[in-house]
């Protein structure tokens, strides 16, 4: 499957098939890039409504990237045996590694770097350069072949589930608004949701040089504690 | 062009209240108002031109400070209600008194500003504190007489208009008839009139019967400048409809479609966020529009839909980087956009603190920089240039070094003269052309 050359863009065909090295690039971008943003869906500050139009442009970023799969015949339902567990911590593992800069932490293995190095060499729409030639390990295999249509199936749901949660939040206690919060993250991925707060300053560090910006106030930055206190002090004031 | 130099900001804080949310003059350029995260307004005002301080010719002092909007808490949806303020919109002056409006994510607030520069003074009932005088030293009778005192500036809401939407509103626009108005949302824009609060008109509603259906949202609207019944609006996927409100109660059918089409060499996964339009403005003569998306400014002729007659590049240099914008969520930064007072020239804001013009005659363009080591007071504004590779220049500044949290996102136009407002992060800088008109 790695032989015939996969698009990179519409209307934009490379001349002749990539090499195995790259070809896999590709995909490793588009899917850190699907990675993101379902991440980036994440109602996880539940204090302020999430702004509406960033979510439907992610969204619609989503379905753009899952119908490019299905085109590609990458998106096909191969039911996982049992790397449901495992496969998303990899998806992640990918991502984080894709967003570590070079000049971080181990020189092991050349480690992908998220800013765009000018990519005149691979025709890539995406400005992620990935070094992943020297990293052909048993995972990326995995992040070819594991989309299941649990995963399919798990961020359509994952999207209804956010729209609807946008529409119309309103849980007659305390208890059920933090409970409406976990099921949602719970049906999203719960090791994505475990993983966040780990995976998020690797995510930041990636764009040191473009002097990341300051977390938007609506960002996970804001320390859960405090939020809680917050919603608390309101409570009790009533 | 722009040779500028007067500048006043006021105290810079590192609060996040403090970040101005926007600005805008009013219809006589003599008020500035500018609105911040933490829900108060600043008005600021020309200070007259007088031949005893050539110095201080026509600068911008503070009028009035008050807080708008406080934040508020929906039981219903347990979730906050913000008191940033979006947007302001001054009312044409009809009399003695100003008044804006000015709203944040869910109420819109009609303001009037009054100056009281007179107290009466000589009651016969009441001594000079307002305590009654005992009756028995009370020999003779007196008019109380004006007497002028310093002058103070009164701000009270006359009117809230408030539960209008479920959405967070992006825009607010003065109809020219100046008795009604419209406030746009996500997925709906309603008219009010001025003087009702407790119910409004629906004149637009795109939200889909399944919300899991919705894909566009309403991003920025309009009235147009002269014709009380037509108003744009913009959407996410960059297209604009001008709508005709004689033709229908419910204006979703739009009767214009302003949409370029897409350029299928450089489609990628964030074409349509970065064709999403961030804000969109009449020219002052009614015939154009002026919009914004992430990487460029473009004109439209109201008479011709198919595209822009005019496309200015803001910042092209950031397209091989919109990964890493996308990322950082900067993708989703909303710039806005300006129109000087003769149409002539546009502006709009970037990254670093930069703010760009197009001259839409000599085609020429600059970037300036907002910030105190480049403004002193009456200094020239240099121009600035950012380097992609290849020759850099001493002054060059490279794109990787850009500071993109140091956004201008709110910039406004004098009406009549060449005065613009800029609001970078919590510091608001106003610059003037003191050079004649003849540059032009």
């Amino acid at each position: 499957m790695f032989a015939r050359g996969l698009k990179r863009k519409y209307g934009d065909q490379e001349e002749g098939v990539e090499g195995f090295g790259t070809v896999p690039s590709y995909c490793l971008q588009r899917q850190s890039l699907l990675d993101m943003s379902l991440v980036k869906l994440q109602l996880c500050h539940m204090l302020v409504e999430p702004n509406l139009c960033r979510s439907v442009l992610i969204a619609n970023t989503v379905r753009q990237i899952q119908e490019e799969m299905s085109r590609d015949g990458v998106w096909h339902g191969m039911a996982p045996q049992n790397v449901e567990q495992r496969a998303p911590i990899d998806r992640l593992v990918s991502t984080e590694i894709l967003c570590r800069t070079a000049r971080g932490t181990d020189g092991e293995h050349p480690t992908p770097e998220l800013e765009d190095d000018p990519l005149q060499s691979s025709a890539s729409e995406l400005p992620i350069v990935s070094s992943a030639q020297g990293q052909r390990n048993p995972q990326s295999s995995l992040w070819e072949m594991d989309n299941p249509q649990e995963n399919r199936g798990s961020f359509q749901k994952s999207l209804d589930q956010i729209f609807e949660t946008l529409e119309n939040k309103s849980p007659s206690s305390v208890e059920e608004l933090f409970s409406d919060v976990d099921s949602s993250y719970y049906d999203l991925d719960t090791v994505l949701t475990g993983m966040m707060s780990g995976t998020k300053p690797s995510l930041c560090n990636g764009l040191e040089s473009f002097a990341a910006a300051p977390p938007p106030p609506s960002s996970t930055c804001k320390s859960d504690l405090a939020e809680l206190d917050h919603v608390v002090e309101i409570l009790v004031e009533t | 062009m722009l040779q500028t130099l007067h500048e006043s900001l006021p105290s810079p804080s590192g609060l996040q209240a403090d970040i101005i949310s926007t600005v805008e003059f009013n219809h006589t350029g003599e008020l500035l108002a500018t609105g911040d995260k933490g829900g108060r307004v600043v008005i600021f005002q020309r200070e007259p031109e007088s031949k005893n301080a050539p110095h201080s010719q026509g600068e911008y002092d503070v009028y009035s400070t008050f807080q708008s909007h406080e934040p508020e808490f929906d039981y219903l949806k347990s979730l906050e209600i913000e008191e940033k303020i979006n947007k302001i919109k001054w009312l044409p002056q009809q009399n003695a008194a100003h008044s804006l409006l000015s709203t944040n994510d869910k109420t819109i607030k009609l303001w009037k500003i009054t100056e009281r520069d007179k107290r009466p003074e000589g009651y016969n009932l009441k001594d000079e504190e307002g305590k009654l005088k005992d009756l028995s030293t009370v020999t003779s009778l007196q008019v109380p007489v004006l007497k002028p005192m310093d002058l103070m500036v009164e701000v009270s809401p006359r009117r809230i208009f408030a539960n209008g939407h479920t959405y967070h509103i992006n825009s607010i626009s003065v109809n020219s008839d100046c008795e009604t108005y419209m406030s746009a949302d996500d997925l709906r824009i309603n008219l009010w009139h001025l003087a009702i609060t407790d119910r409004s008109f629906n004149i637009v509603d795109i939200k889909p019967a399944n919300m899991e259906d919705l894909t566009e949202v309403i991003t920025a609207s309009e009235f147009h400048p002269h014709h009380c019944n037509l108003f744009v609006y913009s959407s996410s996927k960059g297209s604009l409809r001008l709508c005709d409100m004689r033709a229908a109660a419910l204006c979703d059918k739009h009767s214009k479609l302003f949409e370029e089409p897409e350029d299928p060499s450089n489609r990628s996964f964030f074409s349509e966020i970065i064709s999403s339009v961030s804000d969109v403005k009449f020219s002052h003569s009614g015939r154009y529009m002026l919009t914004r998306d992430y990487l460029t400014v473009k004109v439209w002729d109201l008479n011709m839909e198919a595209r822009p007659i005019e496309t200015y590049q803001v910042h092209d240099y950031l397209r091989s980087k919109l990964c890493s914008l996308y990322e950082s969520d900067c993708i989703f930064d909303k710039f806005e956009c300006a129109w000087n007072g003769s149409d002539s020239v546009i502006m709009t804001g970037a990254y670093n603190n930069f703010f760009r013009m197009f001259d839409r005659n000599t085609k020429r363009d600059v970037t300036l920089e907002a910030s105190r080591e480049s403004s002193k007071p009456r200094a020239v504004l240099k121009p600035r240039r950012v380097c992609v590779g290849g020759k850099r220049r001493r002054d060059d500044i490279s794109v990787d070094s850009l500071d993109f949290t140091k956004k201008i996102l709110h910039t406004a136009w004098h009406p009549a003269e060449n005065i613009i407002a800029i609001a970078a992060t919590n510091n608001l800088y106003i610059f003037q052309d003191k050079v004649n008109s003849d540059m032009h």
